[in-house]
């Protein structure tokens, strides 16, 4: 029963991974950089969500549908102005970009008087609920988390695998210039796709926040995100929430079987072991180039 | 404009490739041993921490400028470096078996961090030595018996040939000393048959192989030499700081490590100076700037993460050379005066190609 309590809250906190590994995984899918953005836009999204709702008054879900709109917006504005001027430099210059707008994006945040430097909780109707099922206590707020990373997971893959338009963003991520001269608006799409991860940070951002409070910093959650997408893959969208699954799971249960202090570092040495193993991941694609 | 007939094979390889760079070098190693008696204490302390990053910005930009191996978690080697001297020091050895026991520890580490290394590459590579990074400041702050953990380690000042060595001239000589034999060295080691695999690995891995490049070895070689050198500049950090706590080794440090890199210029042994002087006047640089600015703004503590993010994301957007490629235009501009033209060292647009398959 105890272990099975500590599976519940590994899986819980593992969706949370899993969703911000989302995020990783659709901007490399879709155009084969990687990130270190995501977390602070998750953070904005958080901050975003909390200020609609503290400032404006807005009830929860009007606020959280508000941020989702207003940040997918800004994903695309930050394609459009930092990131498309570099298409096609070395994916080493794209990451640095983005640990120069993660920087940017917390600065700004802990700059804005009073708001920024402290921690607030995010009221959530469902907050606080507690559901017992077979004697098993969950809150609420790690239900919602599940279902919904559950939910957008199955949604973003039904997308990349039959629609028209995630066909077209995987074809830009293998040759951008074959794509483009098979009809695919390349720039459009890597615009499309920032928006889609920003947004997917925002949910991320919106859905943990309950749990963790807002503030300036959980934006290094995604730290632990990385591990996740790399033992998923990192080209595959349920690979991320598997892989998210595995690492919540490692933490919780060394968190408590382990000496303090392993419930942190669990997290690398299962990436360490997979890279070392199977460096594609448990649901990466295998690529060779042969000369 | 200068330029260089050539009568000699010696004149390819040679460190001085005209009498310019001989007197230009000579005048900056002139002020550099001057600068004791001509800075005050304040300055002096900075002047030797550049030099301490210089050294670690050396051995990042081995492994990333010129071996394409990007490591997210080199602070961890930092600590390595820091955390053997201070307890080599600490237990009465000498400065001189301290510091080299310091960079082979580091170097082994290097060795080890380098058998996954050959396995993955690009992205992977970046998020396994993240890993180990935090790995590692978890292992410092967790072994309290050897480091202290989270409460901190003091470092003794340091002797050498019967000298103690607990003021800051003769401390910033050695530090100046060891620079420049690091410099010469990593100078040397990049027109030696190693350091031209290292470039090659760097360039394309299936043609180094195609030419005959062992890659698990230059690979390896190239963690286990970045690891010493960053190794060195941990332990005269130590001596520096003197007192050791394991989040000056998290991965704030190796971020900051690799800003040293990118703005100082990716592979070139310039970028790892001029980076080490971005980083370490920077923060004075904001000090000063925030008593021009709104009391609001100025006092946030959000405002360097700001400028530092805002700096970064212009260099890699306009200069991706970092400060060094700057100097090479201004150069180029100055050499050419009324030839130069606006389009010389455009970029060229492409789309981007799968690193994947590199």
């Amino acid at each position: 029963m105890e272990l099975l309590q500590l599976l519940v809250s590994g899986i819980a906190q593992g969706c949370v991974y899993g969703l911000i590994a989302l995020g990783f995984v659709l901007i490399y899918k879709a155009t084969e950089t990687v990130t270190f953005a995501q977390g602070d836009l998750m953070m904005l999204g958080a901050f975003g969500g909390f200020i609609a709702m503290s400032a404006m008054g807005l009830p929860f879900w009007a606020a959280a549908i508000a941020t989702v709109i207003v940040m997918t917006l800004l994903g695309v504005g930050l394609e459009r102005v930092v990131i498309r001027p570099i298409l096609g430099q070395p994916a080493f210059s794209i990451i640095m970009l983005t640990i120069g707008v993660a920087y940017v994006l917390r600065g700004a945040i802990t700059m804005i008087p009073v708001i920024g430097t402290e921690t607030h909780p995010l009221d959530a109707p469902y907050a606080g609920q507690v559901i017992e099922v077979a004697g098993l206590v969950l809150a609420a707020e790690q239900v919602v988390v599940i279902l919904v990373t559950a939910v957008l997971c199955g949604v973003l893959t039904l997308l990349f695998r039959h629609s028209k338009l995630g066909i077209a963003m995987q074809a830009s991520a293998q040759n951008q210039l074959a794509a483009y001269y098979m009809g695919i608006p390349v720039r459009r799409i890597n615009g499309l796709i920032w928006g889609l991860a920003a947004a997917v940070a925002t949910v991320a951002g919106l859905l943990i926040a309950p749990i963790t409070f807002v503030h300036a910093n959980m934006g290094f959650i995604g730290l632990k995100a990385f591990p996740a997408a790399v033992v998923g893959g990192f080209t595959s969208l349920p690979g991320a929430i598997v892989g998210g699954l595995i690492i919540g799971i490692t933490e919780s249960v060394a968190g408590f079987y382990l000496e303090e202090g392993f419930k942190d570092i669990a997290p690398y040495v299962v990436v360490l072991l997979m890279l070392a193993v199977r460096p594609n991941g448990l649901f990466g694609e295998r690529m060779r180039k042969k000369v | 404009m200068r330029f260089i007939f050539k009568t000699d094979y010696a004149q390819d390889i040679n460190l001085a490739k005209h009498g310019g760079h001989v007197g230009w070098y000579g005048a900056l190693i002139c002020a550099l041993i001057l600068s004791p008696w001509l800075l005050d204490d304040y300055w002096l302390a900075q002047l030797t921490l550049i030099l301490i990053y210089s050294i670690v910005g050396l051995g990042l930009m081995l492994l990333a400028g010129f071996t394409g191996q990007f490591s997210l978690g080199h602070a961890a080697f930092l600590g390595i470096g820091a955390y053997t001297q201070a307890v080599a020091i600490n237990a009465g050895l000498p400065l001189i078996v301290a510091l080299v026991g310091a960079m082979a520890f580091a170097a082994l580490i290097g060795v080890i961090v380098a058998i996954p290394a050959l396995r993955v590459r690009g992205v992977f590579l970046g998020m396994a030595t993240l890993a180990l990074g935090i790995i590692l400041e978890e292992a410092f702050a967790r072994w309290e018996s050897v480091t202290g953990g989270n409460a901190g380690l003091f470092v003794q000042s340091p002797t050498l040939f019967g000298f103690e060595i607990n003021e800051a001239t003769p401390y910033y000589f050695l530090c100046l000393i060891l620079t420049i034999l690091v410099t010469l060295g990593v100078a040397n080691l990049l027109r030696s048959p190693t350091g031209r695999a290292f470039v090659a690995i760097r360039d394309s891995e299936i043609s180094a192989q195609s030419m005959g490049i062992p890659l698990a070895r230059y690979k390896t070689l190239a963690f286990a030499i970045s690891a010493a050198l960053t190794g060195l500049g941990g332990a005269l950090y130590a001596h520096k700081i003197q007192f050791l706590t394991p989040e000056q080794f998290g991965i704030i440090q190796s971020i900051d490590l690799l800003l040293l890199i990118v703005i100082g210029g990716l592979g070139s042994i310039h970028g790892a100076f001029l980076g080490a002087i971005f980083l370490i006047t920077m923060p004075q640089i904001i000090s000063i700037g925030k008593d021009y600015l709104a009391a609001g703004i100025g006092e946030s503590p959000g405002l360097s993460a700001m400028v530092y993010g805002v700096v970064l994301v212009l260099f890699v957007l306009f200069e991706p050379l970092g400060l060094y490629g700057r100097w090479l235009k201004v150069r180029a501009y100055i050499q050419l005066f009324p030839l130069y033209r606006r389009g010389m060292f455009e970029r060229q647009k492409s789309f981007q190609k799968s690193e994947r398959l590199k």
